[in-house]
């Protein structure tokens, strides 16, 4: 069964749940409604033979509505087909999606990843915690409104976090001919006035 | 590094019978016999490894003990990123370290944080324990690893704690 089979099944039996279809490079993107996801889903893995769910990852598009959208990436191993599901999140202040997890158990786990990272709630997940950060953490950090230095947070006992010094940028070099100290403006603290113009005067 | 033997030892002249200061036999006796706590976190970790094996083999320098138990350690080699989730174990397990006790921080990211300018990292390890020697490079060679050791060696050699303690108590007497 080819990717244009599988669409076109998909297309059949899910006419008005499909919004949209791209193609890159034989690689087949269906983005869906969100009502339909789960049903979709099971008809991909009890039917189209997709048996295992390679990854979901969220996007974050700031500034747009709906801001958040889903990504689920499938894969077929006997027919050797990958297949993307995308879905918008309606829910602005408070994401929720539905679990995947009763079909695939392997999306526990990346659902909890989306739920530590970017702050998306899936309903009927057995076993919704943080899974990098701790628990307790206030921040979502994959975010965009998330500074890339973070926040000061303080969880007494278990974890405490301070911005990191960026000096303006990730990673910045100051074009001068002084020493590695002044060329690198991070080896300041953060909080250090960025006394750049000084530094550079400096031989 | 210059350095002149604290222990003073000439067999032909003296026989069995060593002359020295109680400072200087102690440190001589703490200094080389290291035993690490490795605090393998990252990468650094691997090259920790490779400078306890055979080719740099830091048993040279009375370092090869590593103890995976705090209590047993004299020296916490942090080798890797810490992060903020790691940091507080970091610090329980070198508050379970018996004094004396000393600290490496192997590499850039235990040193400063490295590359990692991130809200999920700390920046160096001496935002939470006192470090004795930051060892630089990404990881740190084995060479730069027995280097840093062998300043700690050489600094544990300058310490005065036994004149520090006798001061003190006779101070208070």
């Amino acid at each position: 069964m080819t990717a244009n089979d599988i669409v076109s099944r998909l297309r059949e039996k899910f006419a008005n749940d499909i919004l949209a279809e791209n193609d890159f490079r034989g690689e087949k993107s269906l983005s869906l409604k969100m009502e339909s996801l789960v049903d979709v889903c099971r008809c991909c893995r009890d039917e189209l033979g997709f048996d295992y769910l390679v990854d979901i990852t969220s996007l974050d598009h700031f500034g747009e509505y709906p801001r958040y959208e889903m990504v689920y990436e499938l894969y077929s191993m006997a027919s050797g087909v990958h297949l993307r599901l995308k879905a918008l999140v309606a829910d602005e202040a408070r994401p929720s999606v539905p679990s995947v997890s009763s079909l695939w158990p392997t999306a526990d786990w990346h659902e909890r990843e989306a739920y530590d990272m970017m702050g998306i709630t899936f309903e009927g997940h057995p076993d919704l915690r943080r899974i990098l950060m701790w628990d307790g953490y206030p921040f979502y950090p994959l975010r965009k409104d998330f500074p890339l230095q973070g926040k000061p947070s303080d969880v007494p006992d278990v974890a405490f976090t301070q911005p990191a010094p960026l000096a303006g940028g990730p990673f910045v070099t100051i074009p001068t001919d002084g020493t590695t100290q002044v060329r690198e403006p991070r080896a300041r603290r953060a909080g250090d006035e960025p006394l750049h113009d000084k530094f550079i005067a400096e031989p | 590094m210059s350095q002149t033997n604290p222990i003073a030892y000439d067999s032909k002249v003296e026989g069995n019978v060593i002359f020295t200061r109680v400072d200087a036999a102690i440190n001589w006796m703490r200094g080389n016999s290291l035993w690490p706590m490795p605090m393998g976190l990252a990468c650094c970790a691997i090259e920790l490894m490779a400078a306890s094996s055979s080719r740099y083999d830091i048993s040279r320098f009375g370092a090869e003990v590593m103890r995976f138990s705090p209590r047993q350690s004299d020296v916490m080699i942090v080798a890797g990123t810490v992060t903020y989730k790691m940091a507080y174990a970091v610090k329980r397990i070198w508050d379970q370290m018996p004094e004396p006790k000393w600290c490496i921080a192997m590499g850039a990211c235990a040193s400063s944080g490295g590359m990692y300018r991130s809200y999920a990292v700390l920046q160096g390890i001496d935002n939470l324990i006192p470090v004795d020697v930051y060892i630089s490079g990404c990881p740190p060679r084995p060479e730069a690893l027995l280097d840093g050791l062998m300043r700690l060696q050489h600094k544990i050699m300058g310490e005065h704690a036994v004149e520090d303690q006798k001061r003190a108590l006779a101070e208070t007497l």
